[in-house]
């Protein structure tokens, strides 16, 4: 147990501070996360997470919750990309986002990308749970290498509930000791960024958004339930941004 | 025969006579032959001729999706709810013979969505002279070839051509432009079929498909006899 | 139990319409990702361990008995392609439709009642496969198999690839059947304890995209 990595853990509360504004009660960080706040706009707060960048590396294990309580709304970036790099620990590293938008509350969950690095081993794990009448805009993006360079592992998954019923779950595994095929024609294909943008309206129950595609590599489609997805895979990181951000148009302002 | 046929298994699958509920479906033929003998304008003069005193639906098994489908649409012969277009990944023969789930489908959604139905008619995409219906699908079956494919088509037989319940020969206006001997096609039709009936027809003569359209009358009235 | 029985289910020949889908080949194909026996292997690797264990995965649960309303929705939740999810519980009721004819039962029945529009093919592939006597690591099997056999024979009438090369493909993935299968079986023993959250969501987002992409092209050989 010589070398068992840092864990580090970021907690993010949010509540309605009774003026029409969101307070954040809780705003803690350990270890290389820290959230701190910014200046909102108008009924919503916003957080940045400074650090995530340092980060993790082999053997690490970070944490990030936030809560959204009844009617509040809380918007969340970072300040950098994060990094994924080897470490001297041995094994994976672990990143686990624990998200949750109470009754009416609103929750823009906005990282800067993820980029997994030559040798590097990191499982990311999102778990998002709404209620009803929460909504949700979440980016994920993740970058298969820094310019030129060979991926690391990276293993990703992301788990939607609302009301308590699992509207999506996929896992992504990509780079070396990945399950074969990985880069093929079925999956990425050469491609070397690869993102999600969840959206959950609660009047997409009633009308859901048409499925559309902007050429072969992304699609915006309704899930299962209130929610719509954008998937894309973009051959770097940019053109990733700006497919995501053309998808997003597509489904209209929240 | 299969007009009577029923058997142990749960309803609704393959040939029941009856649907679930214990109604009697609708009589399914089935129409098949090789690619622009004029099977889509076959059923689109079939549409025509009966739609005033029958309710009756289309299926189209189309090599590239939805052409015959679109067609029938694009002519106006039904209304949109009553034409249904199955996919068939390049062999209409294996979606109307060897793997018919897909087409009973498309059968049993439109006599729930748009039924009751007096008559089902599902077309085969153009494919060989060897392809044939499944009797788990279609209660009887015409097969179409035409004069211009050659005269010869009907002595050479094949299961198309030997064993479907009618056998029509189109575009009969055309025989005197392709040398085609009318005369000697019927003759070889006969000793093929062993009695079975062969129509002539040309769909831009005044009779059109009347012929036809009396044979399905006679093929309905003995299913619901 | 016969253990013959998967061979009458897993064959190419079962009337369940398979034939008319492409598993994303003809997309591929389309777009020039797939255009050999090499970038078909890669392409059905690829889908093995994507689509192909999840598929396995809810087959083996619904085999073992797990309540297939359940791992309909999580099927559902794994698929979140709307042309997938309308092709496999097309396939779904396909395939109800010839394995009630063929193992007629009670359980079958059950199921064609609750989902009279169909449910996702693999959950219906579990059941049946219990109808016929067989088990979860069988039904894994015929999924995983089915997931890769599929876009094998759609890419020989696409490109008309040597059937020979083609099945040689298929041959060579034989090890990495065998583990998918056995994941698959492993994830289905974990869901009895922990339910559905416990089975693979593993993605292919080609083959989520292409198959919307898909979808909407006007001229297409296959259905998906």
């Amino acid at each position: 147990m010589t070398s068992t990595g840092v864990r580090a853990a970021a907690r993010i509360v949010a509540r309605g501070d009774g003026r029409g504004g969101t307070a954040l009660p809780v705003l803690e960080g350990e270890g290389p996360l820290s959230p701190r706040r910014t200046r909102g706009s108008g009924a919503e707060a916003r957080v940045v997470l400074v650090g995530a960048m340092s980060g993790p590396l082999g053997g690490d294990r970070f944490t990030v919750t936030a809560d959204v309580e009844t009617g509040a709304r809380l918007r969340v970036g970072s300040a950098a990309a994060t990094l994924a790099l080897p470490g001297q620990a041995k094994g994976e590293a672990r990143y686990d986002v624990r998200l949750r938008a109470g009754e009416e509350a609103e929750l823009h969950w906005l990282p800067e990308q993820l980029i997994s690095a030559r040798g590097s081993d990191l499982s990311v794990t999102t778990r998002v749970d709404l209620a009803a009448t929460a909504r949700l805009l979440l980016r994920e993006e993740q970058v298969l290498g820094r310019a030129g360079e060979e991926p690391g592992r990276l293993t990703s998954r992301l788990a939607l509930r609302i009301a308590g019923r699992c509207v999506l779950d996929q896992e992504l595994s990509c780079g070396p000791g990945a399950p074969g095929g990985w880069d093929g024609p079925a999956v990425l294909a050469g491609h070397r960024a690869v993102g999600q943008l969840l959206v959950a309206r609660p009047e997409f129950a009633e009308r859901p958004p048409p499925p559309r595609t902007l050429g072969t590599g992304a699609a915006v489609v309704p899930l299962a339930g209130p929610a719509a997805l954008v998937t894309a895979v973009a051959p770097d990181a940019l053109r990733l941004r700006r497919l995501l951000e053309e998808a997003l148009a597509l489904l209209g302002q929240d | 025969m299969h007009l009577d046929h029923t058997h142990d298994g749960p309803a609704a699958l393959g040939a029941d006579a009856r649907r679930p509920d214990g109604t009697r479906r609708a009589l399914r033929i089935g129409l098949g032959g090789p690619v622009g003998s004029g099977k889509t304008a076959t059923v689109a003069a079939l549409c025509r001729a009966l739609r005033e005193e029958l309710s009756l639906a289309v299926v189209t098994n189309d090599i590239y999706t939805r052409e015959d489908a679109e067609f029938l649409l694009r002519h106006a012969v039904l209304p949109p709810e009553r034409i249904t277009a199955v996919e068939t990944g390049a062999c209409p023969h294996t979606a109307i013979r060897d793997d018919i789930s897909a087409n009973l489908e498309a059968v049993e959604d439109l006599e729930d969505e748009t039924g009751p139905l007096d008559l089902v008619l599902v077309e085969s995409g153009g494919d060989n002279l060897t392809a044939t219906f499944s009797k788990g699908l279609v209660d009887a079956q015409i097969f179409v070839i035409d004069v211009a494919g050659g005269d010869d088509i009907p002595r050479k037989g094949g299961p198309g051509v030997t064993t479907a319940d009618l056998l029509v020969v189109n575009k009969t206006d055309l025989a005197p432009y392709v040398g085609s001997d009318l005369g000697r096609m019927a003759a070889d039709a006969e000793a093929q079929r062993g009695g079975l009936p062969v129509v002539f027809q040309s769909l831009r003569s005044e009779t059109g498909v009347a012929d036809v359209a009396a044979w399905v009358r006679a093929r309905l009235a003995a299913w619901t006899a | 139990m016969s253990r013959a029985a998967l061979l009458v289910l897993a064959d190419g020949r079962f009337p369940a319409g398979g034939h008319a889908h492409s598993g994303g080949a003809e997309e591929a194909v389309k777009a020039g990702r797939v255009t050999d026996a090499a970038s078909l292997a890669d392409f059905c690797r690829g889908r093995l361990h994507t689509t192909g264990l999840v598929s396995a995965s809810l087959a083996a649960a619904a085999a073992a008995g797990t309540d297939p309303a359940a791992l309909d929705a999580a099927a559902d939740a794994r698929t979140p392609s709307p042309a997938l999810r309308t092709a496999a519980r097309r396939l779904g009721r396909q395939l109800l439709r010839a394995a009630r004819a063929t193992w007629p039962g009670a359980e079958l029945d059950a199921l064609a009642r609750r989902f009279p529009k169909g449910a996702h093919q693999p959950v219906v592939l579990g059941l049946v496969a219990r109808a016929a006597g067989l088990g979860p690591l069988d039904a894994a099997y015929c999924a995983a198999y089915e997931s890769v056999s599929g876009p094998a024979t759609a890419t020989v009438r696409l490109l008309s690839l040597d059937p020979f090369d083609a099945t040689a493909v298929l041959a060579r993935l034989a090890p990495e059947l065998d583990r998918v299968a056995d994941r698959a079986v492993e994830a289905a023993r974990r869901v009895a304890d922990e339910g559905v959250d416990a089975l693979p969501a593993a993605s292919a987002p080609l083959l989520e995209t292409g198959a919307q992409a898909h979808a909407g092209w006007p001229v297409r050989l296959f259905a998906s």
